[in-house]
């Protein structure tokens, strides 16, 4: 019985918006301003601070990460592929449980297509299998596997001290 | 937060205990109500509250109906990314419009 055989692929997320604005224009907010329109609460760093910039290290091989308030530093993934105004790809390499981990290797693909006086902006995110691989492993890690990860959710749920 | 649907599933008892009891393997409804003090339909509702929060799968082999726990709840985890990309590129959106001195311009105002 293939009870707990990770899926070998999971249908990726796209999603497409259209700006009115150059490809140029597009590609700087969403690769240097990221900030302005990142919702707060989508922080990962650990110390709980909150985002006082998202930096987004602009070329292959840079790091992606967000600055506290305090001044730490939390990773958020890298850069795999830098061509402005066309196109960034970025490992996106945060959890399930929303945080970081360096062993998880999902991707982002951001395409910018001019089309007219606008730009269509698709954005992908693939390698999600990857995710549900990790999210095993943790299952595997916890002792008592599911069992106690749901003492903990009850826990959660019940407003008690988690187990 | 990915696990919203599936903390509020898990909130009930009874349906934790349906939860619990598909970690040792693959079961039918039957199975469950045997060991349970649980009828065969609210198993069945049971079991359809873990599968909408992604919990929980189903496999038919032959005949039988089987439920097993979902190794990733990937199908929830996969609907919230919808939902977190939708919701971010809807706020980069306005962001990219909201700066006019970049943007092809069609009049000044």
């Amino acid at each position: 019985m293939n009870a707990t055989i990770a899926p070998s692929y999971v249908e990726p997320v796209v999603k497409t918006t259209r700006v009115k604005a150059t490809p140029a224009h597009a590609f700087e907010v969403f690769t240097r301003n990221i900030k302005a329109w990142w919702k707060p609460e989508h922080s990962i760093n650990p110390t709980r601070s909150a985002i006082d910039k998202i930096v987004l290290e602009p070329r292959a091989g840079g790091r992606w990460y967000e600055i506290g308030v305090d001044g730490s530093e939390c990773e958020w993934g890298r850069v795999l592929a830098w061509d402005p105004p066309k196109r960034v790809v970025l490992a996106w390499q945060i959890t399930t449980q929303w945080t970081y981990d360096a062993n998880l290797h999902t991707e982002l693909e951001v395409r910018f297509e001019p089309q007219g006086a606008e730009t269509v902006v698709t954005l992908e995110h693939r390698l999600l299998e990857n995710w549900g691989e990790k999210a095993r492993e943790t299952r595997d890690a916890v002792n008592g596997g599911w069992g106690s990860l749901v003492d903990r959710l009850a826990a959660a749920i019940e407003g008690r001290p988690l187990p | 937060m990915p696990y919203d649907n599936a903390l509020a599933a898990l909130a009930d008892p009874t349906r934790r205990a349906v939860f619990e009891r598909l970690r040792a393997g693959p079961v039918s409804v039957g199975d469950i109500a045997a060991e349970l003090p649980v009828s065969r339909p609210a198993v069945s509702q049971h079991l359809k509250v873990l599968k909408d929060a992604g919990l929980v799968r189903q496999e038919a082999v032959g005949t039988r109906r089987l439920y097993e726990v979902d190794p990733h709840g990937l199908g929830e985890l996969r609907s919230w990314l919808e939902r977190f990309w939708t919701e971010a590129l809807d706020a980069f959106k306005r962001e990219v419009e909201r700066q006019p001195h970049h943007r092809t311009r069609k009049r000044s105002r």
